[in-house]
């Protein structure tokens, strides 16, 4: 229980009376604790990054309410609610992604949003990232793990069917984030690393396949202006190279808070929403992406913690891919910003300012504080 | 099928928890792969992004230095620096490059090679948010007109710089010259640093001339900028010295005056103020506007100017070379006097024309029927020629030469007259080495009355014409008369280098003086018509050029020919006599005579400068007291 201890050196010292208030809210307060950490510094970062203006931060703070809330929602439930309407609302995402494609709207050449009549417009690949790892928890919970080979392949399956659908969109990143954690919950029930090993290298094999056949040019453009940003500075390199320097001129301590000249100066582009990992380390420096790793790693041990102590095969599943889908927004935003990965559309969870991934991964949390707080043993 | 609890078997769960500490060994690599990122890009190479981002953010300006202005005597502005406004585009912030050039199009006029370089420079390589200039030198209105547009056009801008204007152009374009666009010559000629942020140069006269001191150093200022190259705030700055201003001798009262006697008609007039050699009037007409030349001259502009008969560019003050003809005379009257060829006393025959031998070639007079007895003072007053080809034979060329050279033809005699001729002055070795010719005594003929190789501009004429006026000290013409800044007029204006023509006898100044003088106010003075009803007295030679020759290729109606042909009319002078204020020479092409020409149009500026000018600041007689400088 090494594990154990490490995560959550609370679970039998003097915080263990007060459990029950949190048991009773069903929220994890560890967790609850280490995000609000998380938002409310994101918010100070963004009150520089969208250049002082205080009405984004204001927007930001009421779209993050309306996030918590939406966690609480989902906290409340019990998870063997998810598992039981997983095959509906799976069923459900499928045909919105049809819609979207057929009737959807949008902006710059990609069709995203639902707008149907009598209710707010939506993002259905936003949805399918929480009901794509759902089904796929559910479909293989209900047979015995490790999964047969066959099952994987359904499991696979579920997985790609909606991420096609998405890629047709197009949206790249949303596609690779649901997949993303689809796959987790593969490789988490169990997966043979044979078939893990196969998997892979089909994947290497078919990349340069891609390539040819199914990215799109200002796709191959992302990824060659990652190889060589100087190749068109003042074009599709210029992202990279000013997010590159906003962040190495931040140096060990940074700029200062409203110091960074990178991004008040305006020559980091989206600063306030993709690249605002940038202004943080500009402003922050070396220091401050320390402190941020760190409390991106503490919520991902945290939620790992709930997932290995979690009940069934379904919540364990279901947990540990949603953590793995944070953890993937995290590292796929960074990587991006600091020039080590293409220019994808993933913003820096709970941090970056707009869209709807805000209330899908607090959605995401309050399913992981569902499980933990929803405990069938009569014990503590 | 059970759930969960039913086949939640320990294996299952310590699968779970193997792939689960799998994946927390994964997270710590990955998460410790961006800190190793971070540490690269923030420790290891931060000194490079710091450059980078220093580079991004600040940049070195130079700020160019005002031009001087100039002004004329009585502080009135010759040559200012205005705000010029031009229309940029963002296209960034453009929202339909298309349509809003097309709505460009309607409220200023965009000409077809405004797009097209437009379009051209849309396609190169720029920074975002970079401005493209559409339009140069809007007018009042249509920067009126785009910025009640302007909510309906993001990104268009107006930006201001400061151009050269010459509020007189046409009266001055001869005299101060203009600017322009430095040129790829210019670029190599001038200091990279002090020109960094110059777009214009001085490419004629004043302008020219005194580009150093007008022009001033170069300032520079570290400026943050944003990402659009907007201008946020300064971090450091280095004033530039701004150009200091000139103020010239000429009176533009007098310039005006010159060009208004002259209008219509094709010539130059030079008036000096003999005791400082300052040069008052400078005209050439006609003349032209300046100011299209500042920002550039469009091709068809260009074309109508060179290609007009009457030559508005070409300067004839100063580059005109016509062939002095009779205005010589005093000149050469004091040649032969000094030399001794000739005593006041000496009078000759003269029957209408001069013989070199018995039966040789016959060198007319103007007088057909001839002058009669004549001495040198009836000589000058009624124009002989025959005296003077007699007085030029006796000479011989050097002496004459020689004297001639001594008031400053043959050479550039001016201080800081950019542009001007040296005109010709001929002499034996010219000849042998420009023609390989021994000189015939036929060519002393010839220059005993100006004709011949001899050539001149209106300035040299108006230069020896000084020189009399001086009784023989020279002073060199210019037109700087005051630096308005540290400098002093000493050290910009170049060294005099002529010494006073001193002669045996002085009193042969006053004669020929009075000679001139008879010219004017002689009973058989050619000019005695220009000369008469002054309340002063004045002195002056006419004489008149003959027009060799027409240029082949040009074609001109009867009516023309017969106008083009005429002789061009001469005439230099002073007045007045006794204390002169004011030298004028002045030549009307294809005038026809001199006296009934050109002298009156001398007089007509003696008049204006001695009794009109005079009772305000502007006159001779108050020089020691500057006008009004702003």
């Amino acid at each position: 229980m090494a594990l154990k201890d490490l995560v959550d050196p609370a679970a039998s010292g003097p915080l263990a009376r007060s459990r029950g208030i949190w048991s009773a809210l069903h929220l994890d307060p560890i967790l609850l604790f280490l995000l609000l950490v998380l938002v409310s510094g994101g918010l100070f970062v963004l009150y520089s990054g969208a250049d002082r203006n205080i009405e984004v931060v204001k927007a930001q703070g009421i779209r993050l309410g309306v996030a918590f809330v939406v966690m609480l929602v989902f906290a409340q439930l019990d998870p063997a609610v998810f598992r039981r309407w997983a095959p509906w609302l799976y069923a459900a995402g499928l045909v919105a992604l049809a819609a979207v494609l057929v009737v959807g709207v949008g902006a710059k050449g990609a069709q995203r949003w639902l707008a149907l009549p009598g209710l707010p417009r939506f993002q259905p690949s936003e949805i399918m990232k929480l009901v794509v790892p759902m089904m796929a928890a559910w479909y293989l919970s209900r047979h015995f793990l490790p999964p047969r080979l066959s099952q994987v392949a359904v499991g696979l399956a579920i997985v790609l069917v909606p991420m096609v659908m998405i890629v047709q969109q197009p949206d790249l990143g949303t596609s690779l984030l649901v997949g993303m954690a689809g796959l987790f919950v593969v490789f988490f029930a169990g997966m043979s690393w044979k078939l893990i090993a196969a998997f892979v290298a089909m994947v290497s094999v078919s990349a340069p396949l891609m390539w040819f056949f199914v990215m799109r040019e200002y796709q191959k453009q992302r990824v060659l202006t990652l190889l060589d940003p100087q190749s068109d500075p003042l074009g599709a390199g210029w992202n990279i190279i000013q997010s590159k320097t906003a962040i190495g001129s931040g140096g060990i301590d940074g700029k200062g808070w409203l110091q960074g000249t990178q991004s008040h100066l305006e020559f980091l582009p989206e600063s306030h929403t993709d690249f605002i990992v940038a202004v943080l380390a500009e402003e922050f420096g070396f220091v401050g992406m320390l402190v941020l790793l760190l409390v991106y790693f503490l919520i991902i041990l945290r939620c790992l913690y709930i997932a290995a102590t979690a009940q069934d095969s379904f919540s364990r599943l279901l947990a540990g891919a949603l953590t793995m889908t944070f953890f993937i927004y995290i590292f796929v935003n960074v990587g991006m910003v600091s020039g080590l990965l293409p220019v994808v559309g993933v913003p820096l969870p709970l941090i970056s300012y707009g869209g709807t991934s805000g209330v899908t991964l607090m959605a995401a949390f309050g399913v992981l504080m569902s499980i933990h707080t929803h405990r069938r043993m009569i014990s503590a | 099928m059970p759930w969960g609890e039913f086949k939640d078997t320990a294996a299952e769960r310590r699968l779970f928890q193997r792939r689960t500490l799998v994946m927390l060994v994964f997270v710590i690599l990955m998460l410790g792969g961006l800190l190793g990122r971070m540490y690269q890009l923030q420790v290891v190479e931060h000194e490079i992004y710091t450059t980078i981002s220093d580079k991004n953010r600040v940049q070195v300006q130079s700020v160019p230095p005002p031009r001087g202005l100039v002004y004329d005597r009585n502080g009135e502005l010759l040559a200012e620096n205005r705000p010029v406004f031009s229309v940029t585009l963002v296209p960034e912030r453009v929202d339909g490059m298309d349509e809003t050039l097309i709505r460009l199009g309607r409220i200023l006029d965009v000409s077809e090679q405004d797009l097209e370089r437009f379009q051209r420079r849309l396609k190169e390589p720029r920074r975002p948010f970079q401005e493209i200039p559409l339009r140069y030198d809007l007018t009042e209105q249509e920067i009126a007109r785009l910025a009640v547009h302007r909510h309906e056009l993001p990104g268009v801008e107006v930006e201001a710089e400061l151009v050269r204007y010459y509020p007189h152009s046409e009266l001055t374009a001869h005299v101060l010259g203009y600017v322009g666009r430095i040129n790829r010559e210019e670029l190599q000629r001038i200091d990279p640093v002090n020109y960094a942020g110059t777009n214009y140069i001085g490419k004629s006269g004043i302008e020219r001339f005194y580009e150093e001191t007008l022009h001033g150093k170069v300032g520079y200022q570290h400026v943050e900028t944003n990402a659009r190259g907007r201008t946020l705030r300064v971090l450091e700055r280095e004033n530039p010295v701004p150009g200091e201003d000139l103020k010239l001798h000429l009176d533009l009262r007098l310039q005006q005056r010159a060009h208004e006697l002259l209008d219509g008609r094709r010539g130059a007039v030079i008036a000096i103020e003999p005791k400082t050699g300052g040069i008052l009037a400078l005209a050439s007409v006609p003349g032209f506007d300046t100011n299209k030349f500042v920002t550039g001259i469009s091709v068809d502009d260009y074309r109508a100017l060179s290609q007009s008969k009457d030559k508005p560019l070409f300067n004839r003050a100063l580059r005109g070379q016509y062939p002095p003809g009779s205005v010589m005379k005093p000149m050469l009257a004091i040649a032969a006097l000094d030399s001794g060829v000739t005593t006041r006393d000496r009078t000759i025959w003269d029957p209408g024309y001069f013989q070199l031998k018995e039966g040789g070639r016959r060198y007319r007079d103007w007088k057909r029927s001839g002058h009669g007895w004549v001495d040198l003072k009836d000589s000058i007053a009624e124009s002989c020629d025959v005296y003077f080809y007699e007085m030029a034979v006796e000479m011989g060329v050097d002496t004459m030469s020689g004297y001639l050279s001594s008031f400053g033809f043959g050479e550039d005699a001016t201080l800081d007259v950019s542009g001007a001729l040296s005109g010709l002055l001929p002499s034996r070795e010219w000849k042998r080495a420009i023609h390989n010719e021994p000189w015939y005594p036929g060519d002393s003929v010839n220059l005993g009355i100006g004709q011949g190789y001899m050539l001149a501009t209106p300035l040299q004429m108006a230069t020896a014409t000084a020189l009399i006026a001086n009784r023989g000290t020279w002073v060199e013409p210019r037109l700087l008369r005051d630096v308005i800044g540290d400098d002093s007029v000493e050290d910009v204006l170049p060294e005099e280098t002529h010494k006073p023509l001193t002669l045996k006898n002085p009193e042969d100044w006053e004669y020929v003086v009075e000679s001139m003088a008879e010219v004017m106010h002689g009973t058989k003075g050619t000019a005695r018509r220009a000369g008469s009803d002054a309340p002063y007295r004045m002195a002056g030679k006419t004489g008149t050029a003959q027009v060799f020759s027409l240029a082949e290729d040009e074609e001109y109606d009867a009516e023309e020919i017969r106008e083009r042909l005429r002789d061009h009319a001469l005439f230099v002078g002073f007045a007045p006599i006794e204390d002169p204020q004011i030298v004028v020479s002045v030549i009307v092409e294809n005038g026809g005579s001199g006296s009934g020409t050109a002298a009156p149009v001398a007089r007509a500026l003696f008049d204006a400068w001695l009794l009109e000018f005079s009772e305000g600041s502007g006159s001779g007689l108050v020089s020691q007291t500057t006008g009004d400088a702003q």
